[in-house]
């Protein structure tokens, strides 16, 4: 059922909503000044990489991009829990997690 | 008593160790006591040693090793000894004399400062000269070398508060530094030749050697550089007149006795190469011969009594390298013991005068001081006696013997002999100015006020003869000077050769390997001595006692007959003499005041517009770029996510416009 529904979408529009998650993605992380909304922003962006990478796996036959996409979606989950952690952290140091107002490493 | 002789060696440091620890907490008389027994202990196991030795009969040395030194891969240091005729003669010298003149110092420094640092220092002297002396290699000949040195720099400035006696003692270290130089370059040569520093092994080595024939007289100069440091001769001569800022039996010890000796001793101890670089050796000759002329010159107008026991100090050492230089080793060492004797207590005497005149050292204003000091002044005219050559004194000895060898020389000896002998007349002459000046004629201190200063405090106005420590010294000195020249006398003296036999061992393998080298290559440079018939010995006696009668006579005529002092306008030849050539000005003026000049050129002019402002700049240049650069770190998340954006766009349009 689900396959079927993939195989009737034609490859390019695939990419083209990759690229549209894509771009919204970059505009959140460069627009966004909250570290959560930016995290989100984030992963907005590694699943867009995602989709592009199961969509060739199935029109080209082969496992190796779905293999990818959870050592992506692991690696995410790791830096989404370290990335927290800093945010918390940060967070009771400096009573925000407005980026703009963490700016130590100000040259 | 051989077994024991480590103890000689340890007794001087164990002295200095204790009385330096213990500075604080001993009185003067444990100081006093036990830095006198820390050398004369060794003084009586030398002197067992010497006879269980049997320096007459025995041919090899007696090595012995007391502890691990050094030791990389092939090269062995060690502190190992050697006991040969030649350090049995110094170290009987040296113990001998040193623990009379500790005896003296109880007496002298009894009342001065630092009664217990000086005791300390001496002993620390003793050992390192007796390292110097007995080492059986180079490196530690050369540590005793630098701690006789470091001990001399020590005791000239032992009145450190005197701002005179801290910049001569000073001036002796770094003028010594510049002949230590030499020690160092030659030791580097003679380890390059034959991989060792061992004296034995030098000595074995070098006969095999055959290119060695040709760096001889090099390194030869090298050692001779450092003896012209320690041993006080031109151009390295200026610190031993300074050095007269330390105490007087400092000066009796170190600056007349022992350590300027040391130079002597250097070339005796390399004697194998000295021997065979001839070119070297008339170097020697007429360095010892003009410095020896030189300074009596100065001696003569020289108004302070221990500058003119310095100069002459200076003037006789001359002597002993004018022997060896021409080849008299024999006749070197047998001034060095006799000097040691003589110069040693007319040094004592004169501080036993400067002591009873409460700290009085111009001779412009003693004289008559004999009437007071009966003990000092007889015995300072025998040590006068012997130093001017007067026979059967000991100095007549010595003295004759130098200038026989002198003249026999064939090439040069005429000339250098016609030197000495004008130098016997002069010193001759200037002892007896000395004696005469000092002890007798009219009283020219003024005796209400000699306890001028900060003496006031120990009473007696009158002068006053030294006590018994100081005397007793004066006394067995006294008995030296006058009977230590019968160990080699000439054919009319009863032709004893005791030295020439017993130093014998000492010269065997350097005569064989010159023989050995003429052999092969016949050298057209020969500076054989001829022998002198006994006529011509008679002549030379006659012409050198006269001449020291001569001198006497002057001195007389000069200074007791008229009696008068006249320190008049002195103008040409004898103001430039008085200024001691003006040779300190001169170095003053060549090395100290260019070496400061160029200093302040390179602080002022090279360092700080030159260096340091490059280096600004280029910091500040440094500075000018990154604070370009420094504006890129905003700190904003967003900012630095926005390169990578940016730097993601361009890198995937370089590809696209490029094509994969």
């Amino acid at each position: 059922m689900i396959d079927s529904f993939i195989e009737g979408i034609p490859l390019h529009h695939i990419l083209i909503l990759a690229g549209i998650l894509f771009s919204i993605g970059v505009a959140g992380v460069l627009t966004r000044r909250n570290a959560v909304l930016i995290f989100m922003s984030v992963e907005l962006i590694l699943n867009s990489v995602n989709l592009v990478f199961v969509s060739f796996s199935k029109v080209l036959g082969t496992v190796t991009g779905e293999v990818i996409v959870f050592f992506v979606m692991a690696l995410a989950a790791a830096e989404a829990a370290v990335g927290l952690a800093i945010v918390i952290a940060i967070f009771r140091q400096k009573k925000t997690s407005n980026v703009d107002e963490i700016n130590l490493l100000r040259g | 008593m051989l077994d024991l002789f480590y103890l000689v060696i340890l007794l001087p440091l164990i002295g200095f160790l204790h009385n330096g620890l213990l500075i604080r907490k001993i009185s003067n008389r444990v100081a006093g006591t036990i830095g006198t027994l820390a050398v004369f202990i060794p003084f009586l196991i030398t002197l067992g040693a010497f006879f269980e030795f049997n320096p007459m009969v025995r041919q090899d040395p007696h090595l012995f090793k007391i502890l691990s030194w050094i030791e990389v891969g092939s090269f062995k240091v060690d502190f190992a000894y050697q006991v040969d005729q030649l350090s049995l003669y110094m170290t009987l010298i040296i113990t001998g004399i040193g623990s009379l003149i500790h005896l003296y110092s109880i007496g002298y420094m009894k009342k001065e400062e630092g009664f217990v640092r000086f005791f300390s220092y001496l002993n620390l002297f003793i050992f390192s000269m007796l390292n110097l002396v007995l080492a059986d290699n180079l490196v530690l000949t050369f540590l005793g070398w630098e701690g006789v040195g470091l001990c001399s720099y020590l005791l000239i400035g032992f009145d450190y508060h005197k701002a005179e006696a801290a910049s001569a003692g000073m001036k002796a270290f770094v003028v010594n530094r510049m002949g230590d130089f030499g020690f160092i370059l030659g030791m580097a040569w003679i380890y390059w030749f034959t991989g060792t520093l061992r004296y034995t092994e030098i000595y074995a080595a070098l006969p095999m050697l055959d290119e060695f024939q040709i760096y001889v007289n090099w390194i030869a100069f090298f050692f001779f550089v450092a003896a012209v440091g320690k041993s006080a001769q031109i151009p390295l001569y200026v610190w031993l007149p300074d050095a007269m800022a330390g105490p007087t039996p400092v000066s009796a010890l170190i600056h007349a006795a022992t350590m300027v000796t040391a130079g002597l001793f250097l070339i005796a101890r390399l004697n194998i190469i000295y021997i065979n670089a001839e070119l070297t050796s008339s170097l020697i000759a007429w360095i010892g011969g003009i410095t020896a002329f030189f300074a009596a010159t100065i001696a003569i107008f020289q108004n302070d009594i221990k500058k003119v026991l310095a100069y002459s100090t200076v003037s006789q050492l001359g002597y002993m390298f004018m022997a060896m230089g021409v080849g008299a080793y024999v006749g070197g060492l047998f001034h060095v013991m006799t000097h040691a004797f003589f110069k040693a207590l007319l040094f004592l005497g004169a501080g036993s005068v400067i002591l009873g005149l409460h700290h009085q050292q111009d001779i412009s204003k003693m004289g008559g001081v004999s009437k007071h000091m009966k003990i000092t002044a007889l015995t300072f005219l025998i040590g006068t006696i012997a130093i001017s050559g007067l026979p059967p004194f000991s100095g007549f000895f010595s003295k004759d013997l130098i200038l026989e060898k002198v003249f026999a020389q064939s090439q040069y000896g005429i000339y250098l002999w016609v030197i000495g002998a004008v130098t016997a007349l002069m010193t001759s002459f200037y002892m007896f100015r000395l004696l005469f000046l000092v002890f007798f004629g009219k009283e020219r201190y003024d005796s209400q006020n000699l306890d001028h200063g900060s003496h006031s405090s120990h009473g007696g106005h009158s002068v006053h003869e030294s006590p018994l420590t100081m005397t007793l010294p004066l006394f067995i000195l006294s008995v030296g000077a006058i009977f230590a020249g019968f160990v080699q006398t000439p054919f009319y003296a009863g032709g004893i050769n005791l030295l020439d036999k017993y130093f014998a061992p000492i010269f065997q393998s350097g005569i064989q390997l010159k023989e050995h080298w003429a052999l092969i290559i016949p050298s057209n440079y020969s500076a054989e001595s001829f022998h002198l018939t006994h006529a011509t010995e008679l002549i030379l006696v006659t012409i050198s006692i006269s001449l020291a009668i001569i001198g006497l006579t002057l001195a007389y005529v000069k200074f007791v007959k008229n009696s008068q002092f006249t320190s008049s306008e002195q103008t040409g030849f004898k103001k430039l003499i008085t200024n001691k050539y003006y040779i300190d000005e001169f170095y003053d003026t060549i090395f100290v005041k260019s070496y400061i000049r160029m200093n302040k050129f390179i602080a002022h002019t090279l360092d700080a517009k030159g260096i340091d402002r490059f280096f600004m700049s280029l910091g500040l240049g440094f500075g000018i770029v990154s604070g370009l650069f420094r504006r890129v770190q905003t700190g904003f998340v967003g900012d630095y996510a926005l390169y990578i954006v940016l730097g993601v766009i361009a890198i995937l349009s370089f590809v696209l416009v490029r094509g994969v």
